[in-house]
């Protein structure tokens, strides 16, 4: 499924902060989001992944076809790591974990309760989530946080694998993960201080 | 859903879930009432119905910012939002489980508690059915009103504010149903404004959980 | 705010704060005569051209206050709703904002119209509160109010805050209607009847009625030049929260 984003912008606490963003994702490459601090990438994953609405523009396909892992894991402490798994597993209607255990390599702390987990390994099972949703387009924030050098190769196998399955992926992140696939820096994108008296959103001043 | 309902229960009943609570809350309010107004039978049998219904009411009220801000802290309710179930499934489920880990264990012991407090012999059936009846709207109200404080760092008082003027027609028929009952009067017709209330806010108020939710997360 | 401004051809465009802004402006300074001669005029007329009640005595005038209050803080709340609406179904943000100021004056005014009843109910009925339906359902408003502000100010965005504000008056709007009947059936007061109503039967007698009709209107007077400069100082308070943001982002 080719993934097309046209003309978009995003507002951030009632602020622009892109326009005119426009990409497009085909099937087995991964998009790499670039920019400094507050430049809004997190502010585009979000609205790529229907969490808010775009302010112009439009994503093809619709939220329903990406999976989207943020900053934060949405693990249970008191759930094993099988249960934390199961759970999302199921709520995408899927019901196979195994593959997810493996490629992020949780095989062995399958019984452990989520808050026994080091931060790296919460991470892991974060991520691992992401193969459950049975969801074509992979969104990641910052995947990379709190993940040694074998986690993050692992990572970039289990993404060249989904790649390689016909998935896509938006990635924002300062890592070179030796994807297939484009960089796109957002500074260009930034919104400027809009000139009209009269639009919508400056119509206080 | 049922996964989304499963994984609730299972978290309530584990360790650190916060289940038992509510019902320690209402055991604390029935034994303190007698202290305040004293210890005369007759007197509290007059106010058992009443005391037991607004005990519940508050015990239910006491879990209520847990219903959504837990799943809000640790990144959940996010992922919830973008899953294929609508949103406003996930509001009614958490209302569901909410129900069933407080509203129902509150409703089980309040026949026992109302011995402690003297409740006329014919109120228990009655007191226990308004429960039962009343109970799923205090819970339903409830994620509502989670749902619009859930993105606040200090909602839990505003949470308070927010609701308890929303659970006044609930409590008025919930206890007149079982203060009739206690005194053997006809109550078929706040018992069937009280179910009315209950399947009204479990039909609409999802939407607006949903909403709030939504408004929230942005 | 030196431009122009287009000749507006829908009443809509009056929501844009600019233009909101340029009308209020001017409409200001005549409501505020309009009103101060009007509620100058009923309440004098009222409280010292009027005989005394051969029942109530000289605390019957205490109604040229608690009637007008009161119908200001109920539909003080009807009017949260519809601007709630608007800015929902239309987003205008001078809409959400009038919302926003209009919350403190109705809650203002049902606490007016609870004391000025007590005050009136204690020589009449002997005490100072009662259970009664319609005492208990502005007790119950009251705090409706209170939760709202409670909900703006808790709310640090703006416009999150307008949102989540105007589903709760909407979903509090149904809840109060549904209090109002639990409480008729949940105790028959001793509230009189209306004071107003179009049934001639029940009104109050007609040397009460003009004057009260002028107090009522004074009051509504008040009420829109309050919401007026209350909206203002929201208005104005956003165009420094937008221009502050703007000298952040530049």
């Amino acid at each position: 499924m080719e993934m097309h984003v046209t003309n978009l912008a995003c507002t951030r606490g009632g602020l622009r902060v892109l326009e005119g963003v426009s990409f497009r994702v085909s099937p087995g490459q991964a998009l790499v989001l670039r920019g400094p601090n507050g430049i809004g990438k997190t502010t585009l994953l979000r609205t790529l992944a229907g969490l808010q609405p775009a302010d112009a523009g439009s994503v093809d396909p619709g939220p329903e076809a990406m999976a989207y892992a943020s900053h934060a894991d949405g693990n249970k402490a008191t759930l094993t790591v099988g249960e934390n798994l199961t759970f999302w597993a199921r709520l995408h209607g899927m019901t196979d974990i195994g593959a997810a255990l493996r490629d992020f390599n949780l095989e062995t702390l399958v019984e452990r309760p989520g808050g026994s987990l080091s931060a790296g390994q919460k991470r892991r099972l974060g991520l691992a989530r992401m193969a459950v949703t049975g969801r074509p387009i992979w969104l990641f924030d910052e995947p990379t946080v709190s993940l040694d050098t074998d986690s993050v190769a692992l990572f970039a196998a289990a993404i060249t694998r989904h790649l390689d399955a016909g998935g896509s992926a938006v990635i924002a992140t300062h890592i070179d993960l030796g994807l297939q696939g484009e960089v796109l820096q957002l500074g260009p994108f930034k919104a400027e201080a809009p000139q009209h008296a009269d639009d919508f959103h400056e119509a206080f001043l | 859903m049922i996964a989304l309902l499963k994984r609730d229960l299972a978290l309530a009943v584990r360790a650190g879930g916060g289940f038992g609570l509510a019902l320690a809350f209402f055991l604390i309010v029935v034994t303190l009432t007698p202290f305040a107004v004293g210890p005369n039978s007759a007197t509290l049998s007059v106010i058992a119905a009443g005391i037991l219904w607004l005990g519940a009411l508050l015990s239910c009220l006491l879990s209520l910012d847990r219903i959504l801000a837990l799943d809000f802290e640790d990144g959940s309710l996010e992922l919830l939002a973008t899953a294929p179930i609508p949103l406003e499934g996930v509001a009614a489920t958490k209302a569901v489980a909410h129900w069933l880990t407080t509203g129902l264990p509150l409703t089980l012991v309040a026949p026992a508690l109302g011995v402690l407090l003297n409740l006329p012999e014919g109120g228990y059936l009655w007191l226990t059915l308004s429960l039962a009846i009343g109970t799923p709207a205090l819970s339903v109200i409830g994620t509502f009103g989670a749902a619009l404080t859930v993105g606040l760092k200090r909602g839990g008082l505003l949470l308070s504010l927010i609701v308890l003027p929303l659970y006044v027609p609930t409590l008025i028929f919930g206890a007149e149903v079982a203060r009739r009952g206690a005194e053997g009067m006809s109550l078929d017709t706040p018992l069937a404004i009280l179910a009315g209330i209950t399947l009204a806010t479990i039909a609409l108020l999802p939407f607006a959980s949903a909403a709030a939710i939504r408004i929230n997360l942005r | 705010m030196s431009e122009r401004l287009t000749r507006p051809t829908s009443l809509w465009e009056y929501a844009n704060p600019r233009r909101f802004m340029a009308l209020s402006g001017f409409l200001l300074p005549w409501v505020a005569i309009g009103t101060a001669a009007t509620l100058l005029i009923g309440l004098v007329w009222g409280f010292f051209f009027t005989p005394d009640d051969y029942r109530q005595g000289s605390t019957v005038k205490i109604i040229y206050v608690h009637v007008p209050s009161a119908m200001i803080a109920i539909n003080c709340w009807l009017m949260m709703l519809i601007t709630s609406l608007v800015w929902l179904i239309r987003r205008h943000h001078v809409s959400a904002l009038a919302a926003k100021a209009a919350a403190p004056i109705g809650a203002t005014m049902t606490v007016i119209a609870l004391l000025t009843g007590a005050i009136w109910g204690q020589p009449m009925w002997g005490t100072w509160w009662a259970w009664d339906p319609r005492l208990t359902s502005f007790l119950i408003l009251f705090l409706f109010y209170l939760g709202y502000m409670a909900l703006w100010a808790a709310v640090e965005n703006p416009d999150t805050a307008a949102e989540l504000t105007s589903v709760l008056c909407i979903v509090g709007s149904v809840f109060a209607v549904l209090s109002r009947y639990a409480l008729v059936f949940w105790n028959q007061g001793l509230h009189q009847g209306a004071s107003l109503s179009l049934d001639k039967e029940e009104n109050v007698s007609d040397v009460f009625y003009w004057p009260l009709l002028l107090c009522i209107a004074g009051f509504v007077g008040f009420f829109i030049l309050l919401i007026l400069i209350r909206t203002r100082t929201e208005v104005r308070a956003r165009r420094l929260q937008a221009l502050i943001a703007r000298e952040r982002m530049a």
